[in-house]
């Protein structure tokens, strides 16, 4: 374990054996995304209270677990950089945040755009838009720090430190949300509170899920890769490289 | 299947505007973000392409020096910031 | 030479008082939040409906939120004047950690600014017709979550202290972390007009408070020395 630990402070060695594991998530994301797109919007069966709108969930779910678990990997990136200054790391948290904003938006406007014909309204103060909301504030928080100082050292440790605080607070902010929407709204209507979930309904969000993690996973090794060269540009075995690259 | 002819899924029911929507945004989204990450990519390649020619050239016009010269970094070649 | 416990306990006290005699000297820092928690409150009716009725419903929210904006806003004086004058850097070299006496100094914000709101808010709630029952645990409730505000507060303060233009940043930062507590104190207040129990709001609220009493001081020290050092 810490010979991988070791390896991995040469972002050289990472630039390579990411070279081979990015296809096998790309190719995973597209198979698994293109199934579970076909099986959700054609073959999965309409839901008898909210009827095809309920397809959202296809698209919703995923983006919103992705947005939880995007700044949860952010923030143990940051750690590890922290704690091993692993550079690496913090380059893989730097392209993370982005990702992580932008699937809270999806979350947040496939969240809104379904409260129409459910709810009669653009917009819903529910515990999870709420939290889902003020998880993009949090996104976004990190993201300005790390661009606000001038050393990109110093940027990097601070947006590990706020993102490390963020996901102390996130359970909390989450709590505290469920249990304010729950006071205020005694009658709660879930989005995914459904009794029972035919097999033909969850299926294809199972593998919807997946996709979006592989679509996750595979991103995040493309843009950690481009992260080394802009950082490493100095680097003799990035001016080979680039030699070779038509 | 849900549906019975294609025009019935693309009307979704009479939701076709909030299913197609959401959809449509969420693979838009993805979409653009892959392109974005591949442009990336090759915008830094061209950067290092275009410095290691420059000192190649640089090196063959002054073959007395031992080392080739240390390029001036230029605003072109500095760190270009990660623009999230 | 002093045993090492004796000279942390010394080190607290003397930036507890030096904190303190500082403070009190920039009279202006000090008034400054509880003349814009009072601003603030006069705008809603203003913003709003002078009516009391529709005022007292919403009261415990715009008291919460008037003084949290308040405290937000105290930040600044937290760490700034110390970093532009090179003291800061001293605190980082002392040989006492770090964490306790930002600890120190974070209290001493808390007792000129927090508590300072916490006691004004009753005499605010009175304007927004607050109804009775509840002044005290509006005042309780503020106390106890100033002291939270403060910690979480400090460790934003800490992040932007050396940049030009943090104050912004630092409400962005913030205030998403500021809001499981603005639930609990303004919902204590609430439940008291409602005559339900306060207690388990309060106890979250000292939960809160517990947690960042823990876990704040070592994110304080850890981003003091990003600012500084980077």
């Amino acid at each position: 374990m810490w010979a991988f630990i070791n390896k991995l402070r040469s972002p050289k060695w990472f630039y390579a054996i990411s070279a081979k594991l990015q296809p096998l998530f790309w190719v995973a994301a597209t198979l698994l995304l293109g199934v579970g797109t076909i099986w959700g919007l054609v073959f999965a069966p309409e839901d008898y209270q909210q009827g095809n709108s309920f397809r959202i969930i296809y698209v919703h779910v995923p983006a919103a677990f992705l947005a939880q678990s995007i700044f949860v990997s952010m923030a143990v990136s940051g750690l590890v950089f922290m704690v091993w200054k692993i550079k690496v790391a913090d380059m893989a948290a730097t392209v993370m945040a982005p990702l992580g904003a932008a699937m809270t938006f999806v979350a947040l406007f496939s969240g809104a755009v379904w409260g129409v014909p459910t709810w009669g309204t653009w917009w819903m103060w529910d515990a999870r838009l709420t939290s889902m909301l003020i998880l993009l504030f949090l996104y976004l928080g990190v993201i300005a720090l790390r661009g606000a100082f001038s050393s990109r050292d110093s940027g990097s440790r601070a947006a590990s430190v706020l993102a490390m605080v963020g996901v102390i607070n996130i359970p909390i902010i989450k709590y505290s949300v469920d249990w304010w929407y729950t006071l205020h709204q005694p009658a709660t209507f879930t989005i995914t509170g459904r009794a029972a979930m035919t097999m033909d309904m969850w299926a294809p969000l199972l593998i919807m899920v997946l996709g979006f993690y592989c679509f996750f996973i595979a991103l995040t090794l493309m843009r950690t890769r481009s992260e080394i060269l802009r950082r490493e540009a100095n680097k003799h075995w990035v001016r080979e490289l680039a030699e070779e690259t038509n | 299947m849900a549906f019975s002819s294609l025009n019935e899924f693309f009307a979704m029911g009479g939701h076709a505007v909030y299913v197609w929507a959401a959809w449509g945004v969420t693979a838009l989204l993805m979409l653009v973000i892959v392109w974005h990450a591949r442009q990336e990519r090759r915008q830094l390649l061209n950067v290092v392409k275009r410095r290691v020619r420059r000192e190649n050239a640089q090196r063959n016009a002054q073959p007395s020096h031992a080392q080739p010269l240390q390029e001036p970094v230029t605003s072109a070649q500095k760190d270009v910031r990660h623009d999230a | 030479m002093h045993a090492p416990q004796g000279g942390l306990v010394v080190a607290i006290k003397a930036t507890l008082k030096r904190d303190l005699t500082l403070m009190l000297r920039r009279r202006g820092e000090v008034l400054n939040p509880l003349v814009f928690f009072a601003l603030v409150i006069t705008l809603f009716p203003i913003g709003i409906s002078p009516d009391p009725e529709l005022l007292s419903t919403i009261a415990p929210g715009l008291l919460w939120v008037a003084a949290l904006l308040a405290a937000l806003l105290s930040l600044d004086s937290l760490f700034r004047s110390d970093y532009d004058d090179g003291s800061l850097e001293q605190l980082l070299l002392a040989p006492q950690p770090l964490a306790a006496l930002g600890l120190a100094k974070v209290a001493v914000h808390w007792l000129l600014t927090g508590l300072p709101l916490a006691l004004m808010a009753p005499l605010l709630g009175i304007m927004l017709s607050l109804p009775a029952g509840s002044y005290a645990v509006l005042a309780l409730s503020l106390a106890l979550g100033t002291a939270s505000l403060s910690l979480i507060g400090a460790i934003g303060a800490a992040l932007t202290v050396g940049l030009a233009r943090g104050g912004v940043l630092l409400s962005l930062l913030v205030l998403p972390l500021y809001i499981p507590v603005l639930i609990f104190g303004a919902g204590a207040v609430q439940a008291a007009i409602f005559g339900e129990g306060i207690a388990a709001h309060l106890a979250i609220l000292g939960a809160l408070l517990a947690l960042a009493l823990m876990l704040a001081p070592w994110a304080i020290a850890a981003s003091l020395r990003i600012s500084i050092n980077g």
